[in-house]
């Protein structure tokens, strides 16, 4: 008598996946999978795919699935979700998805705290089409359209999506985990669990950021992908559960223990830099 | 049901309402604004959702995510509003997912202005959005009208898995008219179930349900478009809806003109009846499938035919194409807000009479002015 | 027949009211009737004006461009639209606020200090009652009792109200009646 110690989780398909190898999707769309069969979600869940490289999400999840437009995820899901509160909703959305072009879902979707749970796949550059710089390059890196290096005086800094939802006053689940060593990926796995409970308690939003690798674009073998996402994204993008909805609302140091208003006027306004930011009040 | 004077936008609320919608996504902006907040109101009595969007961008993904399922869902917008849905749009018709999207049209480009127009005639039927695709369009002239066309948009659009436009003017959205809703109301196409298709969470007794306007094979994609081309087709053979006034008896000039412009027409028409000039009108409902034949027909017993809208010209593009060149096809426009008053409209016909009377020359001379006058 | 008029103002006066007022009188009494406001940015202190269409015959265009009735709360409305009215129509002034003579002698002027008689009422807010009051006395569309059945509908919440306003829109009739405020018929009125 054989027993089955490993399998396909039921809610993935038996459609080969069309990502490169190396790439992180294949990773993350299995732990969606195992997530909902074990919170035994499949007949309930729909899947909300997006424009980017898991375009074709709905190929591989066996579940009842929408495709997209680009960036849109989150408002799709809303429709969803509120037509049927009983369903499982989740986008699943890449970096120029989410934190480019979809800025204004999500951060909207956050905000009116729609019960769906966001799978943010940041892997900090533009995959489907070959590379481009993203919201998510970080300052320096090379891509086919910042071939000097991001430059942060014309592109900016990297955006921080899940911290930046996190200073919203609505309550969330926001965190972010990676995928680049068999010990992240338990940990993200339970994260992504915790995420799909909330939804499942009806509690609040809940996002989970991976930080994904991009050996083809990124120019480098799968293992140096991996060690490249360490040595880089990581120091930029640290892990962690950034909001809870159980957690105190953050805030802000009174004004009272802040250098009195004339101190900051202190500084001549003839001397204040044109082009500079406010930093000068300390 | 007794009669009830309700404003435009009330109406076009209630009538969602009758007809099942429980879902609504919007956006405010003037002059359909009431639209939405009667539905804010009225929907959680009924057990229905009010959800406002961040944006018109956002409001059609979220029709997507909803229509998806199966449900009865509408948004309502104004011009430049309409102008942010058509990405969406284009999205819900190539993912065929049934909706209905009231437009309560301003005068435009750009920001415009904030008073009726028909300025966005081209957008609604002949594209707007991105790829091969159709919408119905229909186009109301009372508030009881725009009741019944509500109603009726959301049936068509059940019927034929489309979205469904309502183009109405600022004018249908503020003014006051009385309003009947009929109690036993009967969709006016057989409903076709939705469950075959609904993304509602798949347990396995039918195939899984995608939602999904992509399909990067191109011998696929060319099978859709021929899909929903067959579509089309059927909405122009079964869907062609106009009304016509006085064109049972002999007339020298037909007025062809929707929504509110034809009322300002048939005024225009009784007062000319009265100083013995006789006018067919011709007032198409649906806009797409639009009503060649009916035009044509009715072109053919007149001397000429005359266009009114608030525009610069774009349905009369829709009534020469019926015409084919057979009688002379005239212009009256009013844009910005503007209105052509019924005795304006009498003038012009009285100026066609005129010219036709003058003689060829002259009445080329009239075929090519254009605009207000 | 058709009935139209124009009834215009400072936002604030009522005159949308005004007009909802007659459009619901006009629906009772049978008649097809349209209301139609001006709106817009100027809908708060500016001027607003709404366009009330009455007629035994589906209404044809809600937008009057020459109506056959003005109502004109202030003189910027005076202004506007008393060039416009068709000859043998009716302009009704509200004397309160409008100091100068009307212009027009092809149609029926009627002076009505509105705001002075709704204090003489006790009803200072209720000038526009008064106003319509005048008014629904000379056209004599709606009939006089539909006017005062939808006032009670209107403010139903309110039964104080519905009595100062019903004594408002019957001094306006009075006065009327009483010609004391009216200028001589002009002919053809």
């Amino acid at each position: 008598m054989t027993e089955l110690v490993f399998g396909r989780p039921r809610s993935l398909t038996r459609v080969p996946m069309h990502y490169c190898p190396g790439c992180t999707h294949g990773v993350i769309h299995r732990l969606i999978a195992e997530v909902l069969d074990e919170l035994g979600l499949q007949g309930r869940a729909v899947g909300v795919a997006p424009v980017g490289c898991a375009v074709f999400a709905y190929n591989y999840f066996n579940i009842d699935m929408y495709e997209a437009s680009h960036g849109r995820a989150p408002a799709v899901a809303t429709g969803a979700k509120r037509t049927h509160p009983e369903l499982i909703v989740f986008t699943y959305q890449g970096d120029g998805d989410l934190a480019s072009i979809g800025t204004a879902e999500i951060v909207h979707c956050a905000n009116r705290g729609e019960k769906v749970t966001v799978v943010f796949v940041n892997n900090a550059v533009y995959g489907m089409t070959g590379g481009q710089m993203a919201p998510t390059t970080l300052a320096g890196q090379v891509t086919t359209t910042s071939p000097l290096g991001r430059d942060v005086e014309q592109a900016g800094y990297p955006v921080r999506m899940v911290e930046m939802l996190a200073a919203l006053r609505t309550p969330a689940f926001l965190a972010r985990v990676s995928v680049h060593s068999p010990a992240r990926i338990i940990q993200a796995k339970a994260i992504l669990r915790r995420a799909f409970e909330y939804q499942v308690k009806g509690t609040c939003f809940s996002m989970v950021e991976f930080l994904s690798t991009c050996p083809t674009n990124w120019g480098l073998t799968p293992p140096e992908a991996c060690r490249w996402l360490e040595t880089h994204m990581l120091p930029y993008y640290p892990l962690g559960i950034f909001k809870t909805p159980e957690g105190p609302e953050r805030t802000p140091a009174p004004l009272e223990s802040l250098p009195d208003a004339r101190g900051v006027q202190a500084v001549p306004a003839a001397a204040a830099p044109t082009g500079a930011n406010g930093e000068t009040g300390e | 049901m007794a009669r009830k004077l309700m404003k435009g936008n009330e109406a076009i609320g209630e009538a969602a309402i009758r007809a099942g919608c429980r879902f609504y996504f919007g956006y405010p902006i003037t002059p359909q604004t009431e639209v939405a907040e009667y539905l804010a109101r009225r929907l959680p009595e009924v057990g229905g959702t009010f959800v406002q969007a961040e944006s018109e961008v956002a409001v059609p993904n979220m029709l997507y995510g909803a229509a998806g399922t199966g449900e009865r869902v509408m948004t309502s917008t104004s011009s430049p509003g309409m102008s942010l849905m058509m990405e969406g749009l284009s999205y819900l018709a190539g993912a065929e997912l049934p909706c209905v999207i009231v437009n309560v049209m301003r005068a435009g480009p750009g920001l415009g202005g904030i008073l009726p127009s028909q300025g966005d005639y081209f957008q609604a039927t002949k594209g707007g959005g991105h790829g091969d695709y159709r919408c119905p369009v229909l186009a109301p002239w009372s508030v009881q009208e725009v009741t019944d066309l509500v109603q009726d948009a959301f049936d068509l659009a059940d019927f034929y898995r489309n979205p469904v436009l309502v183009l109405a003017d600022g004018l249908i959205g503020q003014m006051m008219e009385p309003v009947e809703f009929q109690e036993d109301r009967r969709p006016c196409k057989a409903l076709p179930d939705k469950r075959a298709w609904a993304a509602r969470g798949w347990k396995g007794d039918r195939p899984r349900a995608i939602i999904n306007s992509l399909f990067l094979d191109p011998e696929d994609l060319e099978r859709h478009n021929r899909d929903l081309k067959a579509k089309y087709d059927a909405m122009v053979r079964d869907e062609v809806r106009f009304a016509e006034y006085g064109t049972d008896q002999d007339y020298e000039v037909l007025i062809v003109a929707y929504g509110t412009v034809a009322r300002v027409c048939k005024t225009a028409q009784e007062d000319l009846a009265e100083a013995g000039v006789r006018v067919g009108l011709l007032r198409p409902i649906t806009l797409f499938p639009f009503p060649y034949e009916a035009v044509r027909r009715a072109a053919d017993k007149a001397r000429a035919v005359l266009v009114v809208e608030l525009s610069t010209g774009q349905m009369v593009e829709d009534v020469q194409m019926a015409v084919m060149g057979r009688r002379p096809v005239h212009f009256h426009g009013r844009q910005g807000g503007m209105l052509p008053s019924p005795e304006a409209v009498a003038e012009q016909v009285r100026a066609i009479l005129r010219d036709h009377a003058a003689g060829p020359s002259a009445r080329r001379r009239a075929s090519r002015r254009g605009g207000a006058s | 027949m058709q009935h139209d008029v124009v009834i215009a103002g400072f936002g604030g006066q009522g005159v949308m009211l005004m007009g909802r007022i007659l459009a619901y009188a006009g629906m009772r009494q049978g008649l097809q009737v349209s209301w139609l406001p001006s709106y817009g940015p100027e809908m708060r202190g500016g001027t607003a004006n709404c366009t009330v269409v009455l007629s035994e015959r589906p209404v044809g265009s809600p937008v009057v461009e020459f109506p056959r009735a003005l109502l004109a709360m202030n003189l910027p409305s005076l202004d506007k639209f008393e060039p416009k009215v068709k000859a043998g129509g009716i302009v009704i002034v509200n004397s309160s606020l409008i100091s100068r003579p009307c212009r027009r002698d092809d149609v029926r002027v009627v002076q009505v200090a509105a705001n002075d008689l709704a204090i003489e009422v006790g009803n200072p807010r209720g000038a526009n009652m008064v106003a319509l009051g005048a008014y629904a006395a000379v056209a004599g569309v709606p009939a006089w009792d539909r006017v005062e059945e939808v006032v009670r509908e209107t403010f139903a919440r309110k039964t104080d109200l519905v009595e100062k306003n019903l004594a408002a829109l019957r001094r306006g009739a009075e006065a009327v009646a009483t010609g004391a405020t009216a200028s001589p018929a002009v002919a053809g009125a």
